[in-house]
């Protein structure tokens, strides 16, 4: 079942991707995916499954003309917070970033997030990058958007502002570790993130006994 | 209806550009066969702002052009908005008007838009003028971290509060005065008749009064880890003659920009004026002053 919601000009598509009580499990995918149900352990998810596909992703709408930033997805994750209510995150690549993100803004209503490896995950770097230009030609409204594809791989990520996210959502979490990194890559944002306390890098197996207990 | 000012001229002619299938409405101040100039307006303003300055250049033998960003004027309210959206943007207009390298002017966020063309399509630019576009750290507070933290988090939940109810918003209508009125909050330093002007160049009227046309689901400020100095870093290695002019009175609108924050990062032979007594809008407060050191710089 698809439920439909409002993004500014864009609509979301929230795939609830299996029943079940109990809290929810939001998936978040990786750049250029969109939702699906996640492999096991977290396919045995005791509450319901709920995979949003972000703007110009999947069953969303595509815009036109571009310009995306992770913190545009940021709005939509939390448009989808206002649906579910307290969630925790998995996010996948691109969904990682946003996740971490989500969790130190919205702490009231992230228990916990999992970064897991997926496109997108590095983002384009920590500092200033190079200037770039890109048009595509292929842009016809079908997702994923090439736009997102391009601007959402180059968009910087400094280490201090995605530690920033960690501190507001420990200082706020009922958890010791609210955040847990299962991804095997490490992209400059995720090793800085890593060091602090509150982060535990453990199995997938490990993260999803823990948050969903 | 449109009110008069004093040295302000609507635009010559008007079209819309199709950028990836968004419409952006440009404008030209001057006669075909003048040799171009591009103008870029700042955030939260539109081409109109430039009525002035664009009418004196255009008189000094430019064929001037401008046009109003996304979600500002009439240009199309997008769903997105980014820099790199912008910049795109602005190219579909100077490809509208000639494959050339062509100087190019902006003020404040035009400034720095304009900075950016000069760094991702230098085949476009072949002088560069910023006024008042140059950012600097001064309007972040020093502060613990912990605080600085704080004020992060709550600069980013307010704005996922507005962008969760963007939606339904609609700007608040009001008379000429009334508008003109709120503008002056953000542009205190600017004459009133001058804002009553902008109502009618820059907002539309209905039944219930006048509105900015502004798209109501932006918001002012930043988000995101944007960083002045990385507009700043793009300057030292421009190859096109260069020229900067900064307000030295500090204002809401405006950087607080001071000549030693910038200077260092100028390229070789640029030419800088800092003029004091003058604000973020320089080109309104002292529009025969600021078109005069433009069309020297560029003879």
């Amino acid at each position: 079942m698809i439920r439909e919601l409002v993004h500014n000009k864009v609509t979301l598509a929230l795939h609830e991707l299996k029943k079940g009580s109990g809290a929810p499990l939001l998936l978040l995918h990786g750049l250029g995916e969109s939702s699906h149900l996640p492999h096991e352990p977290w396919s045995d998810w005791s509450g319901p499954i709920f995979g949003l596909d972000f703007t110009g992703h999947g069953a969303s709408t595509v815009p036109k003309g571009g310009g995306y930033t992770c913190e545009l997805l940021l709005g939509d994750v939390d448009v989808a917070l206002a649906e579910l209510g307290p969630v925790t995150v998995l996010g996948r690549g691109l969904g990682a970033y946003v996740g971490l993100m989500i969790a130190g803004i919205r702490p009231d209503l992230v228990r916990g997030a999992v970064l897991a490896d997926g496109p997108g995950l590095a983002g384009g770097g920590e500092d200033m990058t190079s200037g770039t230009w890109f048009h595509p030609s292929d842009a016809d409204g079908r997702a994923p958007d090439p736009y997102a594809l391009f601007e959402l791989s180059n968009d910087v990520r400094p280490a201090d502002y995605a530690t920033n996210f960690v501190h507001l959502l420990l200082a706020a979490s009922e958890l010791d570790a609210p955040l847990s990194i299962i991804a095997k890559n490490s992209p400059p944002w995720l090793t800085a993130i890593a060091k602090e306390p509150g982060v535990v890098s453990e199995s997938s197996q490990a993260a999803f006994e823990r948050f969903n207990s | 209806m449109v009110l008069t000012y004093p040295g302000a001229r609507r635009p010559d002619t008007s079209w819309t550009v199709d950028s990836d299938g968004l419409s952006i409405a440009a404008y030209q101040w001057g006669e075909d066969d003048a040799p171009v100039l591009f103008a870029a307006h700042g955030g939260f303003d539109f081409a109109g702002t430039l009525d002035g300055l664009a009418a004196r250049l255009a008189d000094g033998g430019w064929r001037v052009i401008s046009w109003d960003q996304r979600g500002h004027g009439d240009s199309e309210h997008a769903a997105l908005y980014s820099w790199d959206a912008d910049l795109r943007d602005a190219v579909r207009v100077l490809e509208s008007v000639t494959s050339a390298p062509a100087p190019v002017v902006g003020h404040s966020k035009g400034g720095g838009l304009m900075m950016a063309l000069g760094d991702v399509r230098p085949d476009r630019v072949s002088a560069l003028i910023n006024l008042d576009g140059l950012p600097s750290k001064r309007t972040v507070p020093d502060m613990p971290d912990r605080q600085r933290r704080r004020m992060m988090a709550d600069e980013m939940s307010a704005r996922l509060d507005y962008r969760r109810k963007s939606h339904d918003n609609v700007r608040r209508p009001g008379t000429i005065e009334e508008l003109a009125q709120r503008r002056a909050k953000m542009n205190p330093r600017l004459d009133m008749d001058w804002l009553r002007y902008l109502v009618t160049v820059g907002a539309a009227e209905s039944e219930d009064g006048w509105r900015w046309k502004l798209d109501p689901s932006m918001r002012f400020g930043g988000f995101g880890p944007y960083r002045p100095e990385w507009s700043l870093a793009r300057l030292p290695g421009l190859r096109v003659p260069f020229m900067a002019v900064l307000g030295l009175e500090v204002e809401e609108m405006g950087w607080g920009t001071e000549p030693g924050d910038v200077e260092d990062w100028f390229p070789p032979n640029a030419e800088f004026h800092a003029l004091s007594d003058v604000g973020h809008f320089v080109h309104i407060e002292k529009p025969d002053h600021i078109a005069g050191l433009i069309l020297e710089f560029l003879q």
